[in-house]
């Protein structure tokens, strides 16, 4: 009835797999340790940094404040699942062009976040695009080249210039 | 900085998980959201031997509206109830605190439920509750029972709630045409825990004020109802009534803040609020 290790079936990034996890696994140790998605990054594992962000069951968590085993018969996405599907290449490509990145260790979970903002359309405001990013620390941008990059996103996405 | 091993068993029912609790007696931890439990576990601040996940009980996560209450279930996520109309429409107060909780990634697990049972002092919904006269909603061995806000926190992460327990709802009366809510928080950074706040209900009558709940966050050992601040402004004494803070609350010293900034604080809160309040006087 209670268990220190638990059988999951779990989704990640499209493809159905069994597991055996321990019950004090999180969801990121176990997508970065047994599965060697290492593109979802381990900051602070307490739950504010935001570098662990994956998508659950198609919203946005921290891997870090998820267990695996609570994970079972649940759909996982991770930067590596939405990076070979396309469905952020634009958010890529801006974060690139814009530099809104530099040592990179956020931008896994920053993707993530943003494009749950994205994906509900329209045009945020800068206001509402830093809200919606202000669980996820960057040190090395100031914010503001990623606030420009997904500006531009989301005014291409809406059939405007970028 | 991993967990201290544990076991996991996932609650089939209501009833599954208060027999898991009687059975693993004061080892046993409820996971709900996990959005502070799995953070307290992670830094090893707590080592139960297992947790007992209620995520799959069905029921408990709805909101409904019933006679004049709005009963929220304690496994409504704080994204859910941010997007909720009833939530909107019926309980501003709520409406209002929900965006000051944390951020996008830690809402969608984040439950209603979770912050009011661990009783954070320096959280926004433990105020709310006390300051809009709302109950919970008990489940344990010998069936459910309300509790009043007012009775149900106790002390620091101290609650009414007793080892075989469940929160299963929180009670809040609908807002009238009568009612006004305030609330206000000072943070650092945006979605942190307040260094202080104030969350407030009240009634405007022939443009008199009345049942004034002025319910402070993060300055105590639990949420602080300012009583003598309340006397004072229900006679439309603002100043007095942020003097009256002196007697009402007992600031304490942190890395954030000392006593004394929280104590002044209060205060702008406390004018802050008051205009937003009055609309109609003051």
């Amino acid at each position: 009835m209670s268990e220190l290790s638990c059988a999951i079936m779990i989704t990640v990034n499209g493809e159905e797999m069994r597991a055996t996890v321990e019950a004090r696994k999180t969801l990121v140790d176990f997508l970065r340790e047994d599965l060697g998605l290492t593109g979802s990054h381990i900051g602070c594992e307490h739950g504010i940094c935001g570098a662990c962000t994956v998508r659950v069951d198609g919203t946005i968590v921290r891997g870090c404040l998820m267990l695996a085993v609570q994970c079972d018969g649940a759909r996982v996405d991770t930067i590596e699942g939405v990076s070979d599907t396309g469905e952020i290449g634009d958010l890529q490509e801006a974060f690139q062009k814009r530099n809104a990145l530099q040592c990179g260790y956020c931008t896994p979970g920053m993707l993530l976040t943003v494009q749950e903002l994205l994906a509900k359309g329209g045009v945020p405001s800068r206001e509402a695009i830093r809200e919606h990013i202000s669980g996820n620390y960057c040190r090395c941008t100031g914010y503001h080249a990623i606030v420009d990059a997904v500006e531009s996103v989301a005014h291409a996405r809406a059939g405007g210039k970028s | 900085m991993k967990p201290a091993a544990f076991a996991y068993a996932k609650a089939r029912s209501l009833r599954d998980a208060i027999t898991l609790l009687g059975k693993h007696k004061k080892g046993a931890r409820l996971l709900a959201g996990g959005q502070s439990l799995i953070a307290a576990l992670n830094m090893r601040l707590d080592a139960p031997s297992v947790l007992i996940d209620i995520n799959g009980i069905e029921g408990l996560d709805e909101i409904h509206l019933k006679k004049g209450w709005v009963e929220i279930g304690a496994l409504v996520r704080h994204s859910q109830a941010l997007h909720s109309p009833i939530i909107a429409k019926h309980v501003p107060l709520i409406a209002k605190a929900l965006p000051h909780i944390a951020h996008p990634a830690i809402r969608n697990r984040g439950t209603i439920g979770g912050s009011i049972a661990l009783a954070d002092p320096a959280a926004e919904l433990p105020a709310c509750l006390v300051a809009l006269g709302g109950e919970a909603v008990i489940t344990g061995p010998k069936g459910k029972r309300t509790v009043k806000a007012d009775n149900f926190f106790k002390d620091l992460f101290e609650t009414a709630l007793g080892p075989r327990d469940v929160l299963t709802a929180i009670r809040v009366p609908v807002a009238s045409s009568e009612s006004r809510f305030g609330f206000a928080e000072i943070c650092r950074r945006r979605g942190d825990y307040a260094i202080v706040g104030l969350a407030t209900s009240a009634r405007v009558k022939d443009k008199e004020l009345s049942d004034i709940r002025l319910v402070y966050f993060g300055i105590g050992s639990k949420p602080e109802r300012a009583r003598k601040a309340e006397a004072a402004l229900v006679k439309g004494k603002i100043d007095a009534a942020v003097a009256a803070l002196d007697d009402d609350l007992d600031p304490h010293d942190d890395v954030q803040a000392t006593g004394a900034t929280r104590r002044y604080l209060a205060g702008v809160l406390l004018k802050r609020i008051a205009r937003e309040l009055a609309e109609v006087r003051l």
